[in-house]
């Protein structure tokens, strides 16, 4: 190496990653970045998490790209941290590493039941839609009319709306073709939405909020008895959370237009919040290994606000259904024994993206302050890793006196492990293909499937 | 970052041009009634002499690319826009703006901090800006996709607005547009901390 370089390292590819990659470019000259992702495909929940029928949220994968190819940045792809290669590697390897793998796990619902044959997870589920290659085999079984998602944030919303889009509105989008004929077959045409708290605590958004309500060829169906109290609470409401809930009562208690009453006299699909009410169990029909139900335990509120409690009252109702989808969170998973981690809030203890008691490792993203936040969210989480990571090359806490091997030393290693990266420009194969084979579709692509195929374009 | 951004839009105005269908209703010189494109005034005759704007038939996003600026007569001063940019620190960046530009893509093309994640389609807040309170008022009234959006910004005020859907128009001059302080390394009195 000619120049002294500070070399950084950094683990997962999706826009934890690549925000703080571009921070660390733009402020410093003399930074040679390195992103590592386990995929032969970069971008994270962006390609994969991110619904098919949203594609203008994808237009980060622009600015992406242009950090990855940056000369001063390089892509790994295929290369997995904690098997392939350990952290300590890394850091022998790297003046600092930023670990933003994000939140692959799913949080439990902790309930008899859940693992009866057709209750999926709300990660695997959108995984399965967005091709995610882990999430392929799922095959959900949508031959059911009634399906209940347990969960009331964006997420929840998401799967709410794929699996009631008329399907015209899901053939031109990236969604992914066996998950087009599934959805084609379903005979799924009501979705509840269930959470433990009431309307005015419901996570999800109003931009996701305002698709279901517009949905074409569906009603609302909701429980006006669950709205008592919330007009009034209305006025003392900070504005985004205003402007949601009024969303919320209108549809749920105004008289509709006579244009809309027509409209919903011809719908065939119904979704609705089902608020105050927590799963106790997921029931099946006696004798059958298939989930018929889930019995719900009612609550009352206690407390207002973003604080408040749903606290038991001893009710409990069975709501019959065959597909019920847990949206209650991702969570973080430890990859490395070396690295420190909190399993009770599943993250990586960390003072403004600086991992304690771990000199040169820093973390950004989901990984960083959990599994919540939009892309915005984790930008601006990114941008101030990065900040922590060059205000300590300023103070010489983090310690770039000594040359650093960089990806040299990791490139032999892996060659040894007889793992074979995905560069960059490999990973153009795939996405020009991809492409070309939306085309024929008239969709923005089609995506590739499995591992073995992405690495067979990507070497070919 | 302003370069690459502004490359990286003339870009993304060629890879746009086979796919897109464009929506003149959102688009705010149509309903600024300043649309100069012939497929949104079918009637109108060519007249480029006030605005210079791209053909709109190319693309839905509200942008204009650096290419397309440089294309016609670009000296003329009664075109100028004023525009301050005050950054993250507090920062004052004055810039010279034209009438019909977008304000999201200005800042780039100065190298103004300001994220535009979703390419100005108003499916982010990453461009959130305070605008100046004479200002203020003078701006088109937020169509409700702004809004839903806006309710996403951190710090959200009541002067906040996405830069992607302000275009400068004569009025707007001396308009001066405050980055928020969103992240936590930023203190909000402007102090630097100094390094341990």
């Amino acid at each position: 190496l000619l120049k002294p370089y500070k070399s950084v390292c950094i683990v997962g590819s999706g826009p934890a990653g690549f925000y703080t990659a571009q921070h660390l470019l733009k402020a410093h000259q003399n930074v040679q970045v390195d992103v590592y992702e386990r995929l032969p495909v970069p971008f994270g929940l962006v390609r994969f998490g991110v619904a098919p029928d949203h594609p203008e949220v994808k237009n980060v994968i622009n600015t992406f790209t242009q950090t990855a190819k940056h000369p001063r940045c390089s892509f790994y792809g295929n290369v997995n941290v904690g098997e392939d290669v350990s952290v300590d590697e890394l850091q022998e390897a790297y003046h600092a590493i930023v670990l933003s793998y994000g939140a692959e796990g799913n949080r439990s619902v902790g309930v008899p039941g859940e693992d009866l044959p057709g209750v999926y997870s709300a990660k695997d589920f959108v995984g399965w839609y967005n091709g995610l290659p882990s999430c392929q085999e799922l095959r959900p079984d949508l031959s059911c009319e009634t399906a209940v998602i347990l969960g009331q944030g964006n997420v929840a919303l998401d799967v709410a709306r794929i699996l009631l889009s008329p399907l015209d509105a899901l053939k031109k989008t990236d969604i992914t073709q066996p998950a087009l004929e599934a959805l084609a077959q379903s005979r799924v045409c009501r979705v509840l939405i269930v959470g433990r708290r009431g309307p005015m605590q419901v996570a999800s958004t109003i931009k996701e909020l305002r698709e279901m309500v517009n949905l074409p060829g569906t009603r609302p169906e909701m429980v006006a008895a669950d709205f008592d109290g919330v007009a009034e609470a209305l006025k003392d409401l900070p504005r985004p959370r205003k402007r949601l809930t009024e969303l919320m009562l209108k549809t749920a208690l105004e008289m509709p237009t006579e244009k809309e009453q027509e409209r919903r006299k011809k719908a065939s699909r119904i979704w609705g919040f089902r608020f105050f009410r927590s799963p106790v169990e997921i029931l099946a029909e006696p004798g059958c290994n298939r989930v018929a139900g889930v019995r719900l335990a009612v609550n009352k509120l206690e407390g207002s606000g973003e604080k408040a409690q749903a606290v038991l009252t001893g009710e409990v109702e069975d709501v019959p259904c065959g597909l019920v989808i847990s949206s209650i969170g991702y969570r973080s998973l430890p990859i490395d024994p070396t690295v420190p981690f909190d399993s009770r809030r599943a993250i990586v203890p960390n003072s403004m993206g600086r991992v304690h008691n771990a000199a040169g490792l820093y973390c950004s993203g989901w990984l960083k302050t959990g599994p919540t936040g939009v892309i915005a969210t984790t930008m601006n989480s990114s941008f101030d890793t990065a900040r922590s990571l060059l205000e300590d090359v300023e103070s010489g806490k983090l310690d770039v006196s000594s040359a650093k091997p960089g990806s040299h030393m990791i490139s032999s290693l892996l060659e040894k492990r007889g793992v074979k990266p995905v560069t960059f420009s490999d990973w153009e194969k795939i996405d020009d293909l991809e492409t070309r084979r939306g085309e024929v579709s008239g969709k923005p692509r089609e995506k590739i499937l499995t591992v073995a195929a992405m690495l067979k374009v990507a070497r070919g | 970052m302003a370069a690459s951004a502004a490359a990286r839009t003339s870009i993304g105005l060629t890879l746009r041009f086979h796919r897109v269908i464009p929506d003149c209703s959102k688009c705010p010189l149509y309903r600024l009634k300043s649309c100069t494109s012939n497929r949104a005034n079918p009637q109108r005759r060519s007249s480029f002499n006030s605005f210079r704007t791209m053909n709109r038939h190319l693309q839905t996003s509200k942008c204009l690319s650096q290419a397309q600026e440089g294309s016609s007569n670009s000296e003329d001063p009664d075109d100028v826009v004023n525009v301050v940019f005050i950054d993250r620190s507090g920062k004052r960046i004055p810039v010279k703006g034209k009438t019909g530009d977008n304000v999201l893509f200005l800042a780039h093309k100065h190298g103004i901090e300001l994220e535009g994640a979703c390419e100005a389609s108003l499916a982010c807040s990453t461009c959130h800006v305070y605008v100046s309170a004479a200002h203020f008022d003078k701006l088109p009234e937020p169509e409700e996709r702004e809004d839903d959006m806006l309710d996403m910004a951190p710090m959200l005020q009541e002067n906040s607005r996405l830069a992607c859907q302000i275009v400068l128009t004569p009025d707007l001059d001396g308009i001066e547009l405050t980055l928020p302080k969103v992240t936590r390394n930023f203190y909000v009195d402007g102090h630097v901390p100094k390094p341990h």
